[in-house]
């Protein structure tokens, strides 16, 4: 079945003050990603096309989920549609299709919910907004469920922390479960578990890679900075995701890495069989599949005898490891208990330049002038260091030891209010290119404002799919591809290495 | 005594029935089903102190709504706010003799019955009147308001236009909380002011109203942030089976 999209619309105009858009019904309804092939639902255990009594197999799921996710039924309950939300989700604010509102967007699941699980909508289902379960309904699941990048923006201004997130999980694992998974995500969580990465690169590429990056550091800087693969003993196992082993800019943030651990003298290895960081279990709401995954951290670490894990620059992956690791594939009792486990990269880099361990040459960065994104899994579902809001600080102290000039975006689009890229959750796939765009608006728009009041010519982040998001949306809005840069590019070129500490 | 005292004794034994178990069934289910993984929202503190105060900040204050919509926060903090009180002010119908807490809390009672609705008069304006509010809307939503609209009005009319014989009332109260059933006055504007609390206490456990207990089951906002410190544990998962590569 030959499956299509638009390439053809309007990239939305960054205005100087951003709008909350009157509510435009439909106007996101043709956006939907491929359906994944037969192959790829049944490798993840999903059936592989839509079963015949989908209907009663979706209820069933839902019951089950119900069942075992205090958060989905708490949720469900719980919203009395006071509307707070409704301006909250960039892809609200950049396409105005009112199903994108966060509440409109659980109501989807909450309707037919409302309908076969509650006395209210069994008895008056009218009132209630209490809905059959049709084939239309779960084509707007469909729809809609894939025009969230379970960001939980929406939850941090929720009275009651109704997480969205939650629910766009549940709706895609209903959907998976009845035979509609999504092409992108399942393709890859495939991949990972035949060879190990979401690119699907084996050992012996990935090992050709790594070599040339020690070349180009050599060349560059003239010494000789490792980049260890399977190497057995080493002190610390690094997973990162794929991307930061070929994509730009993410290759130069693993250089950055490397030249850390170098400069630190910590004998370090990345894993061929758990050349992942990224876990898009997590994104299809598939907790065996998210546990399998991360699992092959845990059998590598052991096999590789390692005392600690480091994580990459990656938000989501830094999610799934900071806060579900422990309860997927722990207990870390084989790992040295006086680091964290798992560890962010960038606590790694910022304990060491607390510890005055590193040197900098600042000017090396002086001919960029630099912004931070803040990711939205790590600033809103995860944490580095050991005070609330360290992942606010940590990221934006390594920029500041590395450059001379920092400014931060608009206070209403950082921290915890930061804006997703546009591009997470299973969405960083061009079937789905105009939903990209039009998710990226609140953004593009704080990052003019910057562009324009300080000249910022660079916006750091710290996360595999935001960097390849902006790669890809920044010309759509006039913006350089390159404008995007690696926390640890900057740290990277700014470190002076010689003698190590 | 007549019909209409004993079709509103056994109402309200009713509704109080429903309002009770059907909350604590409610909060039976919430505690028995599992929470599989840690999803606190930033900021989530990271001890169980800062969690308790996080949760009374929600609970005092709305403080996630109060970042998220300055207008509906007014108008809901305004409206739960003067709810408590008016109830409040009304427990002297059920208790005897009163405490002297309540006698002081009787004028500010008063006061907060206005409040309570304006509270709901801008809660419903901007319900219709923006349209993303108005599209979330569902007929269930607009009655909601309406009933307390119905319930504060019609408290508030007996107060200042047509007053009823409170002292019968607080006699027919007492009379149902010791099973000594007594007449109940037939005031037009009482009777209507008493059916729909009824049928606000009816409706509860199946409606919106669940967001009462319902928030302090939410995972997002009463879960502590250290899931590397201590192993949150999933009753429903497998265990990984340990150094398995195949
Ligand atoms: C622990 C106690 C409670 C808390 C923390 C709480 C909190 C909230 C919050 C934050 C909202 C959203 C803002 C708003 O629209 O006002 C809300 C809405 C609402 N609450 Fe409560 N509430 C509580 C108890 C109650 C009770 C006992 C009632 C009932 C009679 C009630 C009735 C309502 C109604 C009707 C709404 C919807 C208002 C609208 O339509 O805009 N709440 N509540
Ligand atoms: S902010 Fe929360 S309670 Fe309010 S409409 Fe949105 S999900 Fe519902
Ligand atoms: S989680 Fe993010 S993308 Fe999803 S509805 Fe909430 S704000 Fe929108």
């Amino acid at each position: 079945m030959a499956q299509a999209y638009k390439t053809e619309f309007d990239t939305p105009e960054i205005k100087e003050y951003p709008l909350i858009p009157h509510i435009r019904k439909g106007a996101m309804e043709h956006s939907k990603p491929f359906v994944a092939k037969a192959q790829h639902q049944e490798s993840l255990g999903f059936p592989g096309e839509l079963v015949d009594n989908w209907q009663q197999v979706a209820l069933a799921k839902m019951a089950e989920l119900l069942g075992k996710y205090r958060s989905i039924r708490v949720f469900l309950d719980t919203c009395v549609k006071c509307g707070a939300c409704t301006d909250k989700c960039h892809y609200y604010l950049g396409t105005a299709d009112p199903k994108n509102m966060p509440a409109a967007r659980q109501d989807l699941l909450r309707n037919v919910y409302r309908r076969y699980f509650t006395l209210a909508g069994k008895l008056f289902p009218k009132l209630v907004g209490a809905v059959e379960l049709t084939e239309e309904v779960l084509q707007d699941w469909y729809r809609y469920y894939h025009q969230c990048s379970e960001c939980r923006r929406c939850s941090v201004y929720c009275p009651f922390g109704i997480d969205t997130a939650e629910l766009t999980m549940a709706g895609r694992e209903i959907l998976a479960s009845v035979g509609v998974g999504q092409k992108y995500s399942n393709e890859i969580i495939t991949k990972v578990q035949k060879i190990g990465n979401n690119l699907g690169l084996p050992e012996p590429a990935l090992a050709n890679t790594l070599e040339n990056l020690e070349e180009e550091i050599k060349d560059d800087t003239g010494v000789d900075v490792r980049l260890p693969l399977d190497e057995k003993g080493a002190e610390v196992l690094l997973v990162t995701p794929s991307a930061d082993f070929f994509a730009e800019p993410h290759v130069d943030g693993l250089m950055g890495y490397a030249k850390v651990f170098h400069q630190a003298g910590i004998s370090w290895t990345l894993s061929s069989y758990a050349s992942e960081a990224a876990n898009f279990g997590i994104f299809i709401g598939n907790y065996d599949n998210m546990q399998k995954l991360a699992q092959r951290v845990r059998d590598a670490a052991l096999e590789l005898g390692v005392r600690r894990i480091i994580v990459g620059e990656c938000g989501h992956a830094w999610r799934v490891a900071y806060s579900f690791w422990n309860t997927l594939i722990g207990p870390f009792d084989f790992l040295d208990p006086d680091y964290p486990v798992p560890q962010h990269i960038c606590e790694f880099s910022y304990d060491l330049i607390q510890r005055n361990a590193l040197k900098f040459d600042k000017t090396a960065n002086d001919h960029r002038i630099l912004t931070f994104h803040d990711s939205c899994n790590v600033a809103r579902a995860s944490r580095m260091g050991n005070m609330p809001g360290g992942q606010f600080v940590i990221p934006r102290e390594i920029i500041r030891a590395s450059c001379n000039h920092f400014h931060d975006m608009s206070p209403e689009t950082i921290h915890e209010h930061t804006f997703c890229c546009g591009g997470g959750g299973g969405l960083l796939t061009d079937d789905l290119v105009e939903l990209r765009v039009k998710g990226a608006l609140p953004r593009m728009e704080a990052l003019q404002q910057v562009v324009d009041e300080f000249g910022v010519t660079h916006m750091a982040a710290i996360c595999a799919i935001c960097k390849s998001q902006f790669s890809k949306v920044f010309p759509y809005y006039g913006f350089d591809m390159d404008m995007v840069i690696s926390v640890h590019q900057l740290l990277g070129d700014a470190l002076v290495l010689g003698e190590t500490h | 005594m007549s019909l209409v005292s004993i079709l509103y004794a056994l109402l309200f034994y009713f509704a109080a029935a429903v309002l009770c178990v059907g909350i604590l069934l409610r909060i039976r289910l919430y505690a028995h089903t599992p929470q599989p993984l840690k999803i606190p929202t930033t900021p989530a503190p990271a001890t169980r102190a800062g969690v308790v105060m996080r949760m009374v900040r929600e609970v005092v204050f709305f403080q996630s709504l109060f970042k998220g919509c300055k207008w509906t926060w007014l108008f809901g903090w305004i409206f739960h706010f003067a709810l408590l009180l008016v109830l409040i002010r009304h427990l002297r119908y059920f208790i005897e003799p009163i405490w002297a807490w309540i006698v002081i809390m009787q004028p500010w009672g008063v006061y907060a019955g206005f409040a309570m609705l304006a509270g709901l008069a801008g809660l419903w304006i901007r319900r219709i009147a923006v349209d993303r509010v108005r599209y979330i809307s569902t007929p269930s939503d607009h009655l909601m308001l309406l009933l307390l609209i119905g319930i504060a009005g019609s408290g508030l009319l007996m107060k200042y236009v047509w007053p009823t014989d409170i002292i019968a009332l607080k006699v027919f109260f007492l009379g149902l909380l010791s099973f000594d059933w007594q007449p109940l006055a037939p005031d037009p504007l009482l009777l209507l002011h008493l059916a729909l609390t009824a049928t606000l206490m009816i409706v509860f456990p199946f409606s919106k109203l669940l967001h009462a207990p319902g928030f302090f089951f939410s995972p997002t906002r009463n879960q502590t942030d250290n899931p590397r410190e201590r192993r949150h544990l999933n009753t429903w998962a497998t265990e990984p089976d340990t150094g398995s590569r195949p």
